[in-house]
């Protein structure tokens, strides 16, 4: 083997030394650009904050805040307006309530189910399957909501109108179901083995060990869980939009048209609202209302998780 | 300890128990938690119970799945029918047995290719950064935190940002509610999830190899270029697809951000297209469910097997290329 065949360029020493003043100064531009994109991620913090913050402070400058937090009449494109954020804060509870009543008990069983009983090949087709749930389009569970689930529920509750928070709520729930459960599985998984084998070593059925010693010992995963699910029920709008209504109304009637917080944000949308004006305005202080609401929900349940995780490592 | 008492374990099984010292009555109440009477004689109680709890798991997993074939099956019931080659080619119409998906289908692949073509550079590069380069410091995990909280941000709300940013306050580059205005937006929404799918790839890959090139005297960014990136390629890619194919099911912000419902045109095959207002799959299929004639129900039923379709050959993508190189990592 030659010596140019290993490498040998035959350079002087002053050549290699500014050959790797070049390559260093590369690395260093390099470091900066990338530095540079994940400066993005905090200025996309920054711009939403920034965003959100100047068009609810110029729409407080036009309404009061009294009037934003304790008004029980949300009617901003009266005549008489009235900016009450509880209306469409109540439509917003009332779906997730629904959401999370079917999503909360499926999901963790769920979860129970593929840590616990299934076998390796169950859980290997189960868990995608379950997963699809998560990647369809929420226009398409709109559809469904709409379409579909609701003409059934129709026919168990006759008095019910076409847009209603129950239908919009179960189908939410379901979207919501991979969610939870594949967080508690996490939290479940977690769970040591030796604390399952303690269990059973003195006679415990798998149930019992199921509820006396892997869900007390997950519940903070389980609570984390629970929370991301009303922290992304809170903030879905397709399925509220299509199918549960635009009638903004303060009621925890499941079964008449609703408007949550996020589907008025739609409906001014689709809307030739001029920017500048006050309805404009208004969707920003809905969205910051929604932006704090999800934001401490998330804080929350990652504090949560965090502290769990102390627990065993 | 006396023999006498029922509740004691006998450790000797073989011994019958006499009649009179058989526990007749069953404990008052259940366990509650752990430090309660987890262990109970009543064994073919406590069995029972067992025997019904597995079944509601297996149930409760079902459930969901169940839901999902329901689901498929009513969209194409009432979709199948209305597909064809004239619903492909045809543009959005007053009549729904003559409206098509052509400008909403074009508009949606466009808003794609714009969004990968922003956000993936970008998040690889923010991935590399916090992975490779980023010292452990406080700024370092200020970024990691709020990466992971900018995930959690409802995308309605990087709509509002959108419009104002980019169709109100960039106007004169996007001309307001654009094609670039809308792959901006969508950019920003799906660049947590690609950076945190990249930062998985990066740590896969295992540290030798980068320390092998190192001590061969190769730079840093050409261990990454040369070894660390190559193997951590589909792991990436297949984040980013998975990434993309969120974008493409996204409605709200796009609404938020004001893209069109009707557009009776294909935008040209030049970089003017960013320039253009747009629709996609999604809003065209919002549009046709709010409408009360059924005809355009169908219309959407269809719309949305258009939709699943892109969805399912882009996640069949993502994990044949994920099958294919997994035993790479092993």
């Amino acid at each position: 083997m030659s010596l140019s065949e290993m490498g040998w360029t035959g350079q002087t020493r002053a050549e290699m030394a500014a050959r790797l003043r070049r390559k260093h100064r590369k690395e260093q531009a390099l470091r900066t650009l990338f530095g540079g994109a994940a400066l993005i991620s905090i200025l996309t913090t920054v711009g939403i904050i920034a965003v959100l913050l100047f068009e609810t402070l110029s729409f407080f400058q036009e309404v009061s805040l009294w009037d934003f937090l304790t008004s029980t009449q949300w009617t901003p494109l009266f005549t008489e307006k009235h900016f009450g954020i509880l209306v469409l804060a109540s439509a917003t509870f009332l779906t997730t309530a629904i959401a999370l009543a079917l999503a909360l008990p499926v999901g963790l069983l769920a979860a129970i189910y593929l840590s616990e009983y299934a076998s390796p090949r169950a859980r290997a087709f189960l868990k995608p399957g379950l997963e699809i749930l998560a990647g369809i389009p929420t226009v398409v569970y709109g559809y469904f909501a709409l379409l579909t689930v609701t003409p059934m529920l129709k026919a168990l509750f006759p008095g019910m109108a076409t847009f209603n928070a129950l239908s919009a709520g179960l189908v939410m729930g379901v979207m919501i179901i991979p969610t939870v459960a594949s967080i508690s599985e996490d939290a479940i998984h977690a769970v040591p083995r030796s604390l399952r084998e303690g269990a059973y070593a003195l006679g415990a059925t798998r149930w019992e060990v199921i509820r006396g010693v892997v869900v007390p010992a997950a519940l903070s995963g389980i609570a984390a869980a629970f929370i991301l699910g009303v922290s992304r029920a809170v903030g879905e709008t397709m399925i509220m939009a299509i199918a549960a209504g635009q009638n903004p109304r303060l009621t925890l009637n499941p079964l008449v048209p609703i408007e949550t917080m996020t589907a008025f944000i739609v409906q001014v949308s689709l809307g030739d609202t001029p920017t500048g004006s006050l309805a404009y305005r208004t969707i920003f202080a809905v969205g910051m209302s929604l932006f704090l609401i999800t934001l401490s929900l998330n804080v929350v349940s990652d504090w949560i998780v965090r502290r769990y995780r102390e627990q065993y490592e | 300890m006396s023999d006498n008492n029922p509740s004691l374990i006998r450790l000797d099984p073989t011994v019958p128990i006499p009649a009179s010292q058989r526990s007749r009555r069953r404990p008052r109440r259940r366990p509650r938690s752990v430090s309660g009477p987890i262990f109970r004689p009543n064994l073919a109680a406590r069995k029972r119970l067992d025997a019904l709890f597995y079944p509601l798991t297996v149930l409760a997993t079902l459930f969901g799945l169940a839901i999902l074939v329901w689901l498929l099956w009513s969209v194409f019931r009432e979709g199948v029918p209305r597909l064809s080659w004239q619903f492909l080619t045809s543009f959005p119409s007053r009549r729904p047995a003559r409206a098509g998906i052509l400008s909403p289908l074009v508009g949606s692949l466009w808003l794609m290719g714009l969004t990968g073509a922003i956000a993936f550079p970008l998040g690889v590069a923010a991935a590399l950064y916090l992975e490779e380069y980023a010292p452990k410091n406080r700024l370092t995990r200020f970024i990691e935190i709020n990466i992971a909280n900018l995930a959690g941000v409802p995308s309605i709300i990087y709509g509002l940002l959108g419009l104002e940013l980019f169709v109100r306050f960039l106007f004169p580059l996007t001309n307001g509610r654009t094609i670039l205005a809308g792959g901006l937006t969508m950019s920003l929404l799906v660049m947590p999830v690609i950076i945190i799918a990249t930062r998985e790839a990066l740590k896969a890959v295992p540290d030798s190899l980068r320390q092998a090139g190192l001590a061969l005297g190769a730079t840093k960014w050409e261990v990454i270029r040369d070894h660390v990136l190559p193997m951590a390629m589909p792991g990436i890619l297949t984040g980013a697809i998975l990434a993309l194919s969120r974008a493409i099911g996204e409605t709200a912000p796009l609404i938020t951000i004001g893209a069109l419902t009707y557009i009776a045109y294909l935008p040209p095959v030049s970089l003017e297209a960013l320039r253009t207002p747009f629709t996609v799959l999604p809003i065209q299929i919002f549009n046709w469910v709010s409408r009360p004639q059924a005809g355009f129900h169908v219309n959407a039923a269809a719309g949305i097997i258009v939709l699943l379709a892109v969805l399912f050959v882009m996640n069949s993508v993502a994990i044949i290329l994920r099958n294919r190189y997994r035993r790479r990592y092993e």
